[in-house]
C-alpha cells in the first residue's frame, strides 16, 4: 500500500491527464480553433439549388479560404436559398462583381468557390449582394445531361 | 461516563476524556479493581417478538441487563443469540415489543439518533471483523479519528495505551490478515474499547479458541468490565467459560427464556431445557433428530412407493 | 400438463416480482446514496484514495485499448474509404467513432469489467465479513465511509477515461493512417477539424461518460452491497454487475444517442 501521499500525487496526474485529453480533443479534433473568426462582415447570395452545401462550410477564392458559411434561408419574396457568409475582415476588397458557386469537394462536403475580376477601386459595400452565382452541381443533372448530350450527339451520326 | 451529542468532540472537551481514558485504561493494567453491580438494569426488554425466514425467533421474550455487570445470554445454536445483540444494536427491528437502553427505545430512535447512541455501545464480533484494508494500529485509531478531533499524538498514545491493556503492542503495525484469530479478537476488543463505551457486546468470543487463548480473553473479558466499570453481554454457548465470569445468566431456547439466574442457580436449575444444556445430553427438550418420516419406512420404501 | 403450465408461471411471477423488489431496492439504495454525497465531499481524501485504485489503475487497459481500437478504426477506414477516393476523410471517419460512440462506450465497458467487478468484490467481502455491520456498530455510517467515496470516484473517473480513450484512439488512427497508409498529414487534421463540433460531438461524449459512470459504479456499489455473504454470493454478484453494467451501457449509449444526434 503506497503512501497516502503518493496516491494523491497519483491521482492528480490522473485527473490532469484526463484533462488534458479531453483538452487535447477540443483542440486539435473539434473546429474549436476556427471558431474564434467570428468578427468578419457577411456577404448573402442567393442561389436556384444549394446541392449539399451546409452551414461552416468552408467560402475559398482563388482557392484559399476566406470565411464561412454562417447562415442559409430561404427568401420569401424569391423563394431561392440565400447563404449568408462570414468573410474574414482580412478580404475586404472583394470586387463588386464577383460571381460565386458551389463546388462539392470531395465525397463529404460542399464548398463555395467564388471568381472575380481584379478591379484596382475595391467597393467597400459591409453587406453586398452577389448577384451572379452558379447552382450547385448535381450530380444527377450532370448524368442527365450527358446522356442527353450523348443521345443527341448520336442522333446526328445518324 | 457518557459521550457528548454531536459528532465530533471539541479539543477541550477531548483533553478532559483523555484524563478519564488514561485513569480505568491504568488501573485495568495494573489489575484487580472491584466494582459493585448496581441492581438498575441498563438494557430492558419487554415483549420483544422477532421473525426471521418464516421461524419465530423470539416470542414475548422480556430480559434485563444489569448495569456494571457480566450477563450471559446461553442457549442452543440457531436458538437468536446474535440477532438479540444486533437487535440491542439496533441493527435489527423486532416484530413487536421494546428494546430499552439507558431509557431510550432503540427500536424508534431516528438514524441520528441512534448512530450517537452506538457510541456508547462496543460489540465485539466473532470473527473480530477488523478492517483488512489498514493494520492494527489504523484500526484501533479508527473510532478515535472518525468521532473526535483529537490531534495525531494524542491518538498514538491512547492506541498504544488501549493495545499494552490486550497486550497487542508490538503487533501493532501487522495487517489483520497476518493475525491469528485470538490475536484478532484481542485487537478487536482494543478497537471495541476505544472511545470508552458504556456496555460492551461479545458475540461467542470462545468459540474456536484454544484454552491459552481462552484463559487470556476470560481473564480480558472480566479486567475490561470491572477496570472500566462496563456493562458486558456475554453470548456463547461455552458453558463453563461463561458460567466462570458472568453475574448473571439468561438461558435462551425456541425463543423463549428457559432460564435466568446466577451460575449457581443455573446450574442447580431443575428446568428439564436448563438440565440438557448444563449437562451436554445430546437429547432432550432440544432433540436429536431433525423431524423426518419414520426410519423404518425409510429403509423400507421401494423406489417406486411400495 | 397442466400442472406445469401452472408451475412455470408462477415461477415467471416469482421471477417478475423479485425483479421488481431488486430494482425498488437499488434505487431506494441510489436515494439513500444521493444523500450522503455533500458529507462525501467534505472527506475528499477518501475520494482521492478510491480514484487511484478505481481511475488510475485502470489506466493500462484504457489507454491500451483506445490505441488498438485506434489503430483499426484507421485500417478499416482506409480500406472502405479508398474505394470512393475519399482517403482524406479518414480522420473525419476515426474522430467521430472516438468521440461521439466508441470512446465513451468502450470505455465504459472496460471499466465495468475491470472496476465494476473489483468494487462489487470489495464491498460484498466487506458484508462477507462483517466489516460494514462492525462499523455501524461502531457509529460510523458505511454509506460515507466506504460506498459514497467509491460512487464519487467512478463517476469522476469515467469521463477522464474515455476522454483519454478516445484522444490515445485518434493518435493510433494518426499512426496507421498518415504514418503507414500515406494519407495526407494536413488533410486528415482539417478535414477532421472542420467535421467535430465541440458542442455536439465532443460535448455529448463528454456527457455520455459520465452518465455511463454513473450507471455502472451505482450497479457495481449495489451489486456488491446486496450479496448474499458467502464466497458463491460474491462470485455471483461481480458475474451479475459485469453483465448488468453492459447491458445498461449499451441501452443507455441507444437512448443517449437518439437523444443527442437525430
Amino acid at each position: 500500500m503506497l503512501q497516502t501521499k503518493t496516491i494523491e500525487i497519483i491521482v492528480g496526474i490522473f485527473v490532469l491527464l484526463g484533462l488534458a485529453a479531453l483538452l487535447m480533443l477540443s483542440m486539435k479534433v473539434s473546429n474549436l480553433s476556427t471558431l474564434g473568426d467570428t468578427d468578419g462582415y457577411r456577404i448573402e447570395a442567393e442561389f436556384l439549388n444549394i446541392g449539399g452545401l451546409k452551414t461552416r462550410s468552408p467560402v475559398k477564392m482563388a482557392g484559399v479560404v476566406i470565411g464561412r458559411v454562417a447562415d442559409i434561408y430561404i427568401d420569401s419574396d424569391t423563394y431561392n436559398a440565400v447563404v449568408v457568409m462570414n468573410i474574414s475582415n482580412d478580404y475586404k476588397n472583394i470586387p463588386q462583381d464577383t460571381s460565386a458557386s458551389i463546388l462539392t469537394a470531395g465525397l463529404l462536403g460542399s464548398n463555395i468557390s467564388a471568381w472575380g475580376r481584379a478591379v484596382r477601386k475595391p467597393s467597400l459595400m459591409k453587406v453586398i449582394e452577389i448577384m451572379i452565382t452558379s447552382d450547385a452541381v448535381v450530380l444527377e443533372q450532370i448524368i442527365g445531361q450527358f446522356m442527353y448530350n450523348q443521345a443527341a450527339s448520336d442522333d446526328e451520326e445518324w | 461516563m457518557t459521550a457528548l451529542s454531536g459528532s465530533r468532540l471539541t479539543p477541550r472537551e477531548s483533553s478532559r476524556r483523555i484524563a478519564l481514558f488514561v485513569q480505568p485504561t491504568l488501573r485495568m493494567l495494573n489489575n484487580n479493581n472491584e466494582l459493585t453491580a448496581t441492581t438498575t438494569p441498563l438494557v430492558k426488554i419487554r415483549g420483544l417478538t422477532f421473525h426471521r425466514g418464516g421461524r419465530l425467533i423470539f416470542d414475548n421474550v422480556d430480559i434485563d441487563i444489569p448495569c456494571g455487570a457480566i450477563t450471559g445470554i446461553m442457549g442452543p445454536s440457531g436458538c437468536g443469540k446474535t440477532t438479540l445483540l444486533r437487535l440491542i444494536g439496533g441493527q435489527l427491528k423486532p416484530a413487536a415489543g421494546t428494546v430499552e437502553f439507558d431509557g431510550m427505545v432503540i427500536n424508534r430512535l431516528r438514524r441520528p439518533q441512534l448512530f450517537e447512541v452506538r457510541k456508547r455501545m462496543g460489540m465485539l464480533f466473532q470473527s473480530g471483523a477488523l478492517l483488512t484494508d489498514m493494520n492494527l494500529f489504523d484500526n484501533i485509531a479508527f473510532p478515535l479519528r472518525e468521532h473526535t478531533a483529537l490531534p495525531e499524538s494524542m491518538i498514538h498514545d491512547l492506541v498504544i495505551m488501549k493495545l499494552e491493556a490486550v497486550g497487542l503492542r508490538g503487533a501493532r503495525y501487522l495487517m489483520p490478515s497476518e493475525l491469528s484469530g485470538g490475536m484478532a479478537r484481542r485487537a478487536a476488543l482494543a478497537r471495541a474499547i476505544a472511545l470508552d463505551p458504556e456496555m460492551i457486546m461479545y458475540d461467542e468470543p470462545f468459540t474456536g479458541q484454544d484454552p491459552i487463548s481462552m484463559g487470556m480473553l476470560i481473564r480480558l473479558i472480566k479486567r475490561t468490565n470491572d477496570a472500566l466499570g462496563l456493562t458486558s453481554i456475554m453470548v456463547s454457548h461455552d458453558v463453563a467459560e461463561t458460567a466462570s465470569i458472568a453475574d448473571y445468566i439468561y438461558v435462551l431456547s425456541d425463543g423463549k427464556v428457559v432460564g435466568q439466574g446466577t451460575p449457581d442457580e443455573i446450574r442447580d436449575s431443575d428446568s428439564e431445557w436448563v438440565r440438557q444444556f448444563m449437562d451436554a445430553k445430546p437429547d432432550g427438550p432440544v432433540p436429536f433428530h431433525y423431524p423426518a418420516p419414520p426410519y423404518d419406512d425409510e429403509l423400507l420404501t421401494e423406489r417406486d412407493g411400495s | 400438463m397442466i400442472g406445469g403450465f401452472v408451475e412455470f408461471l408462477r415461477f415467471l411471477g416469482r421471477f417478475g416480482l423479485g425483479f421488481f423488489e431488486r430494482l425498488g431496492r437499488a434505487h431506494l439504495f441510489l436515494l439513500s446514496l444521493l444523500v450522503c454525497l455533500p458529507a462525501v465531499v467534505r472527506r475528499w481524501r477518501l475520494v482521492v484514495l478510491q480514484i487511484y485504485s478505481v481511475g488510475f489503475l485502470s489506466l493500462i487497459i484504457i489507454v491500451v485499448s483506445g490505441l488498438f481500437v485506434g489503430m483499426v478504426l484507421g485500417l478499416q477506414g482506409y480500406n472502405t474509404l479508398v474505394d470512393f477516393g475519399a482517403e482524406e476523410s479518414l480522420g473525419v471517419l476515426v474522430a467521430l467513432s472516438l468521440v461521439r460512440e466508441l470512446g465513451p462506450v468502450v470505455s465504459a465497458l472496460l471499466f465495468a469489467g475491470r472496476a465494476g467487478s473489483a468494487l462489487t468484490a470489495e464491498i460484498g467481502l466487506m458484508k462477507a465479513t462483517e466489516q460494514l455491520s462492525a462499523m455501524e456498530m461502531m457509529a460510523v455510517d458505511p454509506f460515507k465511509r466506504v460506498i459514497g467515496p467509491r460512487f464519487m470516484a467512478g463517476f469522476i473517473s469515467m469521463p477522464l477515461l474515455a476522454a483519454m480513450f478516445s484522444a490515445v484512439g485518434v493518435m493510433g488512427g494518426y499512426f496507421v493512417g498518415v504514418g503507414l497508409l500515406g494519407v495526407d498529414d494536413g488533410a486528415f487534421w482539417s478535414q477532421m477539424q472542420s467535421a467535430v463540433e465541440l458542442r455536439e460531438d465532443i460535448l455529448n461524449g463528454v456527457i455520455k461518460s459520465i452518465v455511463f459512470g454513473i450507471a455502472v459504479t451505482w450497479i457495481a456499489v449495489f451489486e456488491g452491497y446486496d450479496t448474499v455473504p458467502t464466497s458463491e454470493g460474491i462470485s455471483r454478484a461481480t458475474t451479475r454487475t459485469v453483465v448488468n453494467s453492459s447491458l445498461a451501457i449499451l441501452g443507455l449509449d441507444f437512448i443517449l444517442t437518439a437523444l443527442m444526434f437525430n
